[in-house]
Protein backbone atom coordinates (compact mmCIF):
# COMPACT_ATOMS: atom_id res chain seq x y z
CA UNK A 1 0.00 0.00 0.00
CA UNK A 2 1.30 3.55 -0.81
CA UNK A 3 1.02 6.55 0.79
CA UNK A 4 -0.16 9.27 -0.68
CA UNK A 5 1.01 12.73 -0.05
CA UNK A 6 -1.21 15.76 -0.96
CA UNK A 7 1.06 18.64 -0.30
CA UNK A 8 1.89 20.54 -3.52
CA UNK A 9 5.46 20.04 -2.71
CA UNK A 10 5.83 16.73 -1.41
CA UNK A 11 7.08 13.69 -3.08
CA UNK A 12 3.88 12.51 -5.26
CA UNK A 13 3.56 16.06 -6.60
CA UNK A 14 6.98 15.98 -7.82
CA UNK A 15 6.60 11.94 -9.30
CA UNK A 16 3.57 13.26 -11.07
CA UNK A 17 5.46 15.86 -12.94
CA UNK A 18 8.95 13.30 -13.41
CA UNK A 19 6.24 10.25 -14.59
CA UNK A 20 4.85 12.19 -17.22
CA UNK A 21 1.18 11.88 -15.36
CA UNK A 22 1.07 15.92 -15.40
CA UNK A 23 1.81 16.02 -19.45
CA UNK A 24 -0.52 13.51 -20.47
CA UNK A 25 -3.43 14.11 -22.64
CA UNK A 26 -7.25 13.08 -20.71
CA UNK A 27 -9.19 10.75 -22.61
CA UNK A 28 -11.96 12.13 -24.83
CA UNK A 29 -15.34 10.71 -26.29
CA UNK A 30 -15.65 11.81 -30.22
CA UNK A 31 -18.05 14.53 -31.10
CA UNK A 32 -18.62 15.97 -33.90
CA UNK A 33 -17.45 19.45 -34.30
CA UNK A 34 -20.85 20.59 -35.23
CA UNK A 35 -22.59 19.24 -32.67
CA UNK A 36 -19.80 20.24 -30.28
CA UNK A 37 -20.15 24.04 -31.40
CA UNK A 38 -24.03 24.08 -31.07
CA UNK A 39 -23.48 22.44 -27.45
CA UNK A 40 -20.98 24.51 -26.23
CA UNK A 41 -23.15 27.57 -27.91
CA UNK A 42 -23.61 30.49 -24.86
CA UNK A 43 -26.67 32.20 -24.09
CA UNK A 44 -27.74 34.57 -21.16
CA UNK A 45 -31.25 34.03 -20.44
CA UNK A 46 -31.04 30.60 -18.99
CA UNK A 47 -28.88 32.30 -16.29
CA UNK A 48 -30.02 35.83 -16.25
CA UNK A 49 -33.87 33.39 -15.13
CA UNK A 50 -31.65 31.00 -12.69
CA UNK A 51 -29.91 34.03 -10.75
CA UNK A 52 -33.66 36.46 -10.70
CA UNK A 53 -35.07 33.23 -8.80
CA UNK A 54 -31.88 32.64 -7.03
CA UNK A 55 -31.34 35.90 -5.51
CA UNK A 56 -35.32 36.86 -5.29
CA UNK A 57 -35.48 33.44 -3.14
CA UNK A 58 -32.46 34.64 -1.06
CA UNK A 59 -34.09 38.12 -0.41
CA UNK A 60 -37.63 36.56 0.06
CA UNK A 61 -36.43 34.30 2.72
CA UNK A 62 -34.11 36.10 4.29
CA UNK A 63 -36.78 39.10 4.83
CA UNK A 64 -39.09 36.37 6.15
CA UNK A 65 -36.61 34.94 8.60
CA UNK A 66 -35.58 38.87 9.91
CA UNK A 67 -39.41 39.46 10.23
CA UNK A 68 -39.66 36.26 12.48
CA UNK A 69 -36.94 36.67 14.16
CA UNK A 70 -36.27 35.60 16.97
CA UNK A 71 -39.21 32.97 16.72
CA UNK A 72 -38.46 29.66 15.87
CA UNK A 73 -41.28 29.98 13.05
CA UNK A 74 -38.37 31.92 11.39
CA UNK A 75 -35.95 28.31 11.49
CA UNK A 76 -37.10 26.53 8.23
CA UNK A 77 -36.20 30.01 6.28
CA UNK A 78 -33.25 30.33 7.62
CA UNK A 79 -32.86 26.55 6.88
CA UNK A 80 -33.74 27.65 2.57
CA UNK A 81 -31.81 30.72 2.59
CA UNK A 82 -28.85 28.78 4.54
CA UNK A 83 -28.61 26.37 1.25
CA UNK A 84 -29.10 29.05 -1.21
CA UNK A 85 -25.78 30.70 0.58
CA UNK A 86 -23.45 27.94 1.51
CA UNK A 87 -24.50 25.69 -0.86
CA UNK A 88 -25.86 27.37 -4.57
CA UNK A 89 -22.99 29.71 -3.90
CA UNK A 90 -20.32 27.03 -4.82
CA UNK A 91 -22.03 26.04 -8.47
CA UNK A 92 -22.16 29.79 -9.36
CA UNK A 93 -18.90 30.32 -8.35
CA UNK A 94 -18.04 27.05 -10.26
CA UNK A 95 -19.96 27.99 -13.28
CA UNK A 96 -18.98 31.93 -13.74
CA UNK A 97 -15.53 31.24 -12.23
CA UNK A 98 -15.52 29.05 -15.49
CA UNK A 99 -17.50 31.57 -17.72
CA UNK A 100 -19.54 29.73 -19.13
CA UNK A 101 -23.51 30.56 -17.66
CA UNK A 102 -23.54 33.59 -19.49
CA UNK A 103 -23.01 34.83 -22.91
CA UNK A 104 -21.93 38.05 -21.00
CA UNK A 105 -18.36 38.30 -19.31
CA UNK A 106 -19.71 41.45 -17.06
CA UNK A 107 -22.30 39.05 -15.51
CA UNK A 108 -20.39 36.43 -15.32
CA UNK A 109 -17.89 38.41 -13.03
CA UNK A 110 -20.53 40.12 -10.75
CA UNK A 111 -22.29 36.77 -10.01
CA UNK A 112 -18.76 35.62 -9.52
CA UNK A 113 -17.75 37.97 -7.04
CA UNK A 114 -20.58 37.52 -5.28
CA UNK A 115 -20.43 33.97 -5.04
CA UNK A 116 -16.99 33.81 -4.16
CA UNK A 117 -17.78 36.46 -0.84
CA UNK A 118 -20.60 33.66 -0.13
CA UNK A 119 -18.67 30.54 -0.60
CA UNK A 120 -15.88 31.86 1.12
CA UNK A 121 -13.18 31.85 -1.43
CA UNK A 122 -10.65 34.29 -2.39
CA UNK A 123 -12.32 35.07 -5.90
CA UNK A 124 -8.10 35.29 -7.24
CA UNK A 125 -6.73 32.61 -5.90
CA UNK A 126 -9.37 30.31 -6.44
CA UNK A 127 -10.00 30.69 -9.96
CA UNK A 128 -6.48 29.34 -10.36
CA UNK A 129 -6.60 26.36 -8.39
CA UNK A 130 -9.73 25.27 -10.28
CA UNK A 131 -7.71 25.76 -13.40
CA UNK A 132 -5.39 23.26 -11.81
CA UNK A 133 -8.12 21.18 -10.77
CA UNK A 134 -9.18 20.76 -14.36
CA UNK A 135 -5.92 20.00 -15.92
CA UNK A 136 -4.64 17.39 -13.52
CA UNK A 137 -8.40 15.93 -11.62
CA UNK A 138 -7.03 14.40 -8.68
CA UNK A 139 -3.67 14.12 -9.17
CA UNK A 140 -2.16 13.67 -5.62
CA UNK A 141 0.41 16.85 -4.94
CA UNK A 142 -0.89 18.80 -7.96
CA UNK A 143 -5.06 19.05 -7.51
CA UNK A 144 -5.77 21.53 -4.74
CA UNK A 145 -9.30 21.05 -5.01
CA UNK A 146 -9.32 17.05 -3.63
CA UNK A 147 -12.36 16.98 -1.46
CA UNK A 148 -11.32 13.30 -0.29
CA UNK A 149 -7.92 13.10 0.68
CA UNK A 150 -6.63 9.09 1.35
CA UNK A 151 -6.63 7.35 3.56
CA UNK A 152 -10.29 9.76 4.53
CA UNK A 153 -10.66 11.47 7.95
CA UNK A 154 -14.22 10.28 8.03
CA UNK A 155 -14.63 13.10 11.37
CA UNK A 156 -13.57 15.54 9.09
CA UNK A 157 -16.01 15.06 6.41
CA UNK A 158 -18.40 15.11 8.70
CA UNK A 159 -17.75 18.67 10.36
CA UNK A 160 -17.55 19.88 6.69
CA UNK A 161 -20.88 19.62 6.43
CA UNK A 162 -21.37 22.27 8.68
CA UNK A 163 -18.67 23.83 6.47
CA UNK A 164 -16.60 24.15 10.16
CA UNK A 165 -13.34 23.28 8.90
CA UNK A 166 -13.78 25.04 5.87
CA UNK A 167 -14.65 28.31 7.82
CA UNK A 168 -11.57 27.53 10.02
CA UNK A 169 -9.28 27.36 7.08
CA UNK A 170 -10.23 30.55 5.69
CA UNK A 171 -10.29 33.16 8.35
CA UNK A 172 -6.31 32.60 8.65
CA UNK A 173 -5.81 32.43 5.02
CA UNK A 174 -7.93 35.43 4.12
CA UNK A 175 -6.54 37.57 6.75
CA UNK A 176 -3.28 36.86 5.57
CA UNK A 177 -4.23 37.23 1.79
CA UNK A 178 -5.21 40.43 2.98
CA UNK A 179 -1.88 41.55 4.91
CA UNK A 180 0.97 39.77 2.74
CA UNK A 181 -1.58 38.36 -0.73
CA UNK A 182 -1.12 34.85 -1.68
CA UNK A 183 0.35 31.68 1.34
CA UNK A 184 3.25 30.08 -0.60
CA UNK A 185 1.27 27.23 -1.67
CA UNK A 186 -0.80 29.78 -2.94
CA UNK A 187 1.75 31.26 -5.18
CA UNK A 188 2.38 27.35 -6.73
CA UNK A 189 -0.05 28.17 -8.82
CA UNK A 190 -1.60 31.99 -9.19
CA UNK A 191 0.57 33.52 -11.26
CA UNK A 192 2.79 36.99 -9.94
CA UNK A 193 0.72 39.77 -12.17
CA UNK A 194 -2.40 38.42 -9.97
CA UNK A 195 -1.01 38.58 -6.72
CA UNK A 196 -2.38 42.21 -6.02
CA UNK A 197 -5.87 41.16 -6.89
CA UNK A 198 -5.60 38.12 -4.28
CA UNK A 199 -4.87 40.74 -1.27
CA UNK A 200 -7.31 43.07 -2.49
CA UNK A 201 -10.05 41.02 -3.16
CA UNK A 202 -9.07 40.09 0.50
CA UNK A 203 -9.35 43.39 1.95
CA UNK A 204 -13.01 43.83 0.76
CA UNK A 205 -13.80 40.61 2.10
CA UNK A 206 -12.83 41.04 5.59
CA UNK A 207 -14.09 44.54 5.44
CA UNK A 208 -17.31 43.15 5.17
CA UNK A 209 -16.87 40.25 7.50
CA UNK A 210 -15.78 43.26 9.84
CA UNK A 211 -18.80 45.46 9.56
CA UNK A 212 -20.82 42.66 10.23
CA UNK A 213 -19.65 41.45 13.17
CA UNK A 214 -19.84 45.36 14.44
CA UNK A 215 -23.10 45.53 13.21
CA UNK A 216 -23.73 42.27 15.31
CA UNK A 217 -21.88 43.48 18.25
CA UNK A 218 -23.25 47.22 18.16
CA UNK A 219 -27.13 45.49 18.48
CA UNK A 220 -26.69 42.67 20.89
CA UNK A 221 -27.66 40.12 18.14
CA UNK A 222 -26.42 37.30 15.60
CA UNK A 223 -29.00 38.39 13.29
CA UNK A 224 -26.61 40.51 11.39
CA UNK A 225 -24.54 36.96 11.08
CA UNK A 226 -27.55 35.11 10.21
CA UNK A 227 -27.38 36.92 6.71
CA UNK A 228 -23.95 36.66 6.52
CA UNK A 229 -21.21 34.52 7.10
CA UNK A 230 -22.94 32.27 8.89
CA UNK A 231 -25.26 30.19 6.67
CA UNK A 232 -21.95 29.33 4.61
CA UNK A 233 -21.75 26.69 7.75
CA UNK A 234 -25.84 25.88 8.37
CA UNK A 235 -26.28 25.89 4.62
CA UNK A 236 -23.16 23.85 3.70
CA UNK A 237 -24.31 20.56 4.01
CA UNK A 238 -26.23 20.74 0.46
CA UNK A 239 -22.89 21.38 -1.92
CA UNK A 240 -20.78 19.20 0.63
CA UNK A 241 -23.20 16.10 0.05
CA UNK A 242 -23.18 16.81 -3.67
CA UNK A 243 -19.15 17.87 -3.94
CA UNK A 244 -18.22 14.31 -2.65
CA UNK A 245 -20.12 12.60 -4.79
CA UNK A 246 -17.71 14.08 -8.11
CA UNK A 247 -14.57 12.32 -7.28
CA UNK A 248 -15.15 10.35 -3.97
CA UNK A 249 -14.22 6.53 -4.00
CA UNK A 250 -13.14 6.77 -7.30
CA UNK A 251 -9.39 6.48 -8.78
CA UNK A 252 -6.74 8.73 -8.70
CA UNK A 253 -3.99 9.34 -10.84
CA UNK A 254 -5.52 8.58 -13.82
CA UNK A 255 -6.00 10.39 -17.00
CA UNK A 256 -9.70 9.27 -17.85
CA UNK A 257 -12.88 11.36 -16.54
CA UNK A 258 -14.77 8.59 -16.65
CA UNK A 259 -12.56 6.69 -14.37
CA UNK A 260 -12.19 9.61 -11.45
CA UNK A 261 -15.84 11.62 -11.94
CA UNK A 262 -19.21 10.67 -11.47
CA UNK A 263 -22.51 11.70 -12.88
CA UNK A 264 -25.60 11.74 -10.93
CA UNK A 265 -29.48 11.73 -11.66
CA UNK A 266 -30.69 14.14 -9.03
CA UNK A 267 -34.14 15.85 -8.21
CA UNK A 268 -34.87 18.94 -9.70
CA UNK A 269 -34.28 20.89 -6.65
CA UNK A 270 -30.62 19.45 -6.59
CA UNK A 271 -30.00 20.23 -9.73
CA UNK A 272 -30.83 24.09 -9.52
CA UNK A 273 -28.57 24.15 -6.01
CA UNK A 274 -26.15 22.54 -8.02
CA UNK A 275 -26.84 24.39 -11.43
CA UNK A 276 -26.17 20.93 -13.30
CA UNK A 277 -22.84 20.00 -12.11
CA UNK A 278 -24.29 16.54 -11.15
CA UNK A 279 -23.36 16.17 -14.86
CA UNK A 280 -19.74 15.25 -13.83
CA UNK A 281 -18.18 13.54 -16.09
CA UNK A 282 -19.60 15.68 -18.91
CA UNK A 283 -18.11 18.61 -17.03
CA UNK A 284 -14.88 17.73 -17.10
CA UNK A 285 -14.22 16.07 -20.00
CA UNK A 286 -15.88 18.99 -21.75
CA UNK A 287 -16.12 22.28 -19.75
CA UNK A 288 -16.60 24.40 -22.45
CA UNK A 289 -20.29 23.26 -22.23
CA UNK A 290 -22.78 25.64 -20.30
CA UNK A 291 -24.42 24.02 -17.44
CA UNK A 292 -27.62 24.57 -19.29
CA UNK A 293 -26.31 22.44 -21.94
CA UNK A 294 -25.41 19.41 -19.97
CA UNK A 295 -28.51 17.17 -19.87
CA UNK A 296 -28.17 17.46 -23.67
CA UNK A 297 -24.22 16.45 -23.68
CA UNK A 298 -24.92 14.05 -21.49
CA UNK A 299 -27.60 12.41 -23.67
CA UNK A 300 -24.58 12.55 -27.23
CA UNK A 301 -22.08 11.26 -25.04
CA UNK A 302 -23.62 8.64 -22.78
CA UNK A 303 -22.75 5.81 -24.80
CA UNK A 304 -19.39 5.92 -23.81
CA UNK A 305 -19.43 6.80 -20.38
CA UNK A 306 -20.28 4.03 -17.43
CA UNK A 307 -23.97 4.54 -16.51
CA UNK A 308 -24.99 7.66 -13.81
CA UNK A 309 -26.06 6.67 -11.07
CA UNK A 310 -29.77 6.77 -10.44
CA UNK A 311 -30.04 9.05 -7.12
CA UNK A 312 -27.82 10.93 -4.78
CA UNK A 313 -29.06 8.15 -2.20
CA UNK A 314 -28.24 5.44 -4.77
CA UNK A 315 -24.64 7.64 -5.36
CA UNK A 316 -24.03 7.58 -1.06
CA UNK A 317 -24.72 3.75 -0.97
CA UNK A 318 -22.06 2.99 -3.84
CA UNK A 319 -19.04 5.92 -2.21
CA UNK A 320 -19.39 5.66 0.98
CA UNK A 321 -18.99 1.86 1.91
CA UNK A 322 -15.71 2.43 -0.77
CA UNK A 323 -14.61 5.52 1.19
CA UNK A 324 -14.60 3.81 4.28
CA UNK A 325 -12.21 0.69 2.64
CA UNK A 326 -10.02 3.56 2.48
CA UNK A 327 -9.66 4.30 5.86
CA UNK A 328 -7.61 0.83 5.69
CA UNK A 329 -6.53 0.51 2.28
CA UNK A 330 -5.72 3.55 0.54
CA UNK A 331 -5.18 2.34 -3.30
CA UNK A 332 -8.41 0.84 -2.90
CA UNK A 333 -11.09 2.49 -5.18
CA UNK A 334 -14.51 1.99 -7.41
CA UNK A 335 -14.16 1.34 -10.79
CA UNK A 336 -16.89 1.43 -12.86
CA UNK A 337 -18.17 -0.44 -15.82
CA UNK A 338 -18.41 0.78 -18.85
CA UNK A 339 -21.06 -0.31 -21.47
CA UNK A 340 -20.48 -2.17 -24.65
CA UNK A 341 -20.76 0.51 -26.63
CA UNK A 342 -18.13 2.38 -24.82
CA UNK A 343 -14.47 2.89 -25.86
CA UNK A 344 -12.08 0.49 -23.33
CA UNK A 345 -10.03 2.20 -20.58
CA UNK A 346 -7.14 2.42 -21.67
CA UNK A 347 -5.18 0.72 -19.00
CA UNK A 348 -1.68 1.59 -20.00
CA UNK A 349 -2.48 5.29 -19.43
CA UNK A 350 -3.35 4.80 -15.84
CA UNK A 351 -0.24 3.52 -14.15
CA UNK A 352 2.27 5.75 -14.76
CA UNK A 353 2.74 6.66 -11.22
CA UNK A 354 4.32 3.16 -10.03
CA UNK A 355 1.85 1.64 -6.83
CA UNK A 356 -0.57 3.98 -6.82
CA UNK A 357 -2.97 2.11 -8.73
CA UNK A 358 -2.62 -1.03 -8.83
CA UNK A 359 -5.56 -3.24 -10.42
CA UNK A 360 -5.98 -5.53 -7.78
CA UNK A 361 -7.15 -2.46 -5.53
CA UNK A 362 -10.15 -2.14 -7.51
CA UNK A 363 -13.86 -3.30 -6.85
CA UNK B 1 9.42 35.41 -45.06
CA UNK B 2 7.01 32.65 -47.05
CA UNK B 3 3.42 32.81 -47.64
CA UNK B 4 2.27 29.01 -47.46
CA UNK B 5 -1.28 27.84 -49.16
CA UNK B 6 -3.30 26.71 -46.39
CA UNK B 7 -6.55 25.59 -46.67
CA UNK B 8 -9.62 26.86 -48.59
CA UNK B 9 -12.01 29.37 -48.10
CA UNK B 10 -14.82 26.64 -47.32
CA UNK B 11 -12.81 24.35 -45.19
CA UNK B 12 -13.39 27.13 -42.07
CA UNK B 13 -17.13 28.03 -41.15
CA UNK B 14 -17.63 31.22 -40.54
CA UNK B 15 -16.56 31.88 -36.80
CA UNK B 16 -14.95 29.25 -36.49
CA UNK B 17 -11.21 27.55 -36.61
CA UNK B 18 -9.08 25.13 -37.99
CA UNK B 19 -5.90 23.45 -36.67
CA UNK B 20 -3.37 23.80 -39.65
CA UNK B 21 0.08 21.92 -38.97
CA UNK B 22 3.15 22.99 -40.85
CA UNK B 23 6.72 21.87 -40.55
CA UNK B 24 6.42 21.08 -37.34
CA UNK B 25 4.44 23.73 -35.61
CA UNK B 26 0.63 24.07 -35.14
CA UNK B 27 -1.60 26.64 -35.95
CA UNK B 28 -5.11 27.97 -35.70
CA UNK B 29 -6.85 29.59 -38.53
CA UNK B 30 -9.79 31.48 -37.61
CA UNK B 31 -12.81 33.08 -40.52
CA UNK B 32 -14.60 35.34 -38.36
CA UNK B 33 -17.75 36.77 -38.62
CA UNK B 34 -17.22 39.21 -40.62
CA UNK B 35 -15.71 37.12 -43.47
CA UNK B 36 -12.03 37.59 -42.65
CA UNK B 37 -9.60 35.25 -42.06
CA UNK B 38 -6.90 35.56 -39.18
CA UNK B 39 -3.70 33.13 -38.43
CA UNK B 40 -2.24 32.52 -34.66
CA UNK B 41 -0.20 29.69 -32.78
CA UNK B 42 -2.69 27.23 -32.36
CA UNK B 43 -1.73 26.08 -28.89
CA UNK B 44 -2.70 27.91 -25.81
CA UNK B 45 -0.69 29.80 -24.14
CA UNK B 46 -1.82 28.50 -20.74
CA UNK B 47 -0.93 24.92 -20.89
CA UNK B 48 -0.07 24.18 -24.37
CA UNK B 49 -3.29 22.99 -25.17
CA UNK B 50 -4.73 23.04 -28.91
CA UNK B 51 -7.18 25.64 -29.55
CA UNK B 52 -8.85 23.89 -32.36
CA UNK B 53 -11.08 22.18 -29.83
CA UNK B 54 -12.24 25.62 -28.63
CA UNK B 55 -14.72 28.24 -29.22
CA UNK B 56 -15.07 31.34 -31.59
CA UNK B 57 -17.46 33.80 -30.10
CA UNK B 58 -17.28 37.18 -32.54
CA UNK B 59 -13.64 38.20 -32.56
CA UNK B 60 -12.89 35.62 -29.58
CA UNK B 61 -11.33 32.56 -28.89
CA UNK B 62 -11.94 30.79 -25.70
CA UNK B 63 -9.66 27.38 -24.97
CA UNK B 64 -10.95 24.61 -24.25
CA UNK B 65 -9.50 23.71 -21.38
CA UNK B 66 -10.00 26.53 -18.94
CA UNK B 67 -11.78 28.72 -20.67
CA UNK B 68 -8.96 31.38 -21.10
CA UNK B 69 -9.98 33.60 -24.05
CA UNK B 70 -7.87 35.27 -26.80
CA UNK B 71 -8.50 37.85 -29.06
CA UNK B 72 -7.66 36.15 -32.54
CA UNK B 73 -7.07 39.16 -34.05
CA UNK B 74 -4.15 40.72 -32.22
CA UNK B 75 -3.57 37.85 -30.17
CA UNK B 76 -4.29 39.35 -26.91
CA UNK B 77 -4.62 37.42 -23.83
CA UNK B 78 -8.64 38.74 -22.63
CA UNK B 79 -9.54 36.73 -19.88
CA UNK B 80 -7.89 34.57 -17.42
CA UNK B 81 -6.51 31.76 -17.00
CA UNK B 82 -4.28 33.12 -19.90
CA UNK B 83 -2.20 35.68 -19.22
CA UNK B 84 0.67 35.34 -22.25
CA UNK B 85 -0.47 37.05 -26.05
CA UNK B 86 -1.04 34.49 -28.86
CA UNK B 87 1.47 34.84 -31.55
CA UNK B 88 -0.08 35.95 -34.64
CA UNK B 89 0.72 35.69 -38.29
CA UNK B 90 -0.20 37.25 -41.30
CA UNK B 91 -2.88 36.17 -43.58
CA UNK B 92 -4.23 36.47 -47.34
CA UNK B 93 -6.85 35.39 -49.49
CA UNK B 94 -6.35 34.68 -52.97
CA UNK B 95 -9.66 33.73 -54.94
CA UNK B 96 -10.32 30.73 -52.61
CA UNK B 97 -7.17 30.29 -50.62
CA UNK B 98 -6.38 31.07 -47.41
CA UNK B 99 -2.23 31.80 -47.10
CA UNK B 100 -0.48 32.59 -44.48
CA UNK B 101 3.09 33.99 -44.12
CA UNK B 102 4.77 32.02 -41.34
CA UNK B 103 7.79 33.12 -39.55
S1 LIG C 1 -4.83 25.64 -21.41
FE1 LIG C 1 -5.87 27.25 -22.32
S2 LIG C 1 -6.82 28.27 -20.71
FE2 LIG C 1 -5.66 26.73 -19.75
Amino acid sequence: MSNRDYSLFGPDAKRAVESGLTAAEWYHTEVPRKVMKDLMARSDQPAIRDTIIYYGSMILLAGIGIALWPSLWSIPFWLAYGVLYGSASDSRWHECGHGTAFKTPWMNDVVYQIASFMIMRNPATWRWSHARHHSETYFVGRDPEIAVMRPPEVAKLILNFFGILDVIAFVPRILRNAISGPTPEERTYVPHSEWGKVQRAAIVHVSIYAATIGLAVGTGSILPLMVIGLPRMYGAWHHVMTGLLQHGGLADNVIDHRLNSRTVHMNPISRFIYWNMNYHVEHHMFPMVPYHALPRLHEVIKHDLPPPNRSIAEAFREMWPAIKRQVMNQDHFIRRDLPPTAKPYREDFHHYVPGMMPPSAAE
Amino acid sequence: MPWIDACATTDIDEEDLIRWDHAGKTFAIYHSPDGEFFATAGLCTHENVHLCDGLVMGNLVECPKHNGQFDYRTGEAMRAPVCVNLRTFPVKVEGDRVFVEVA
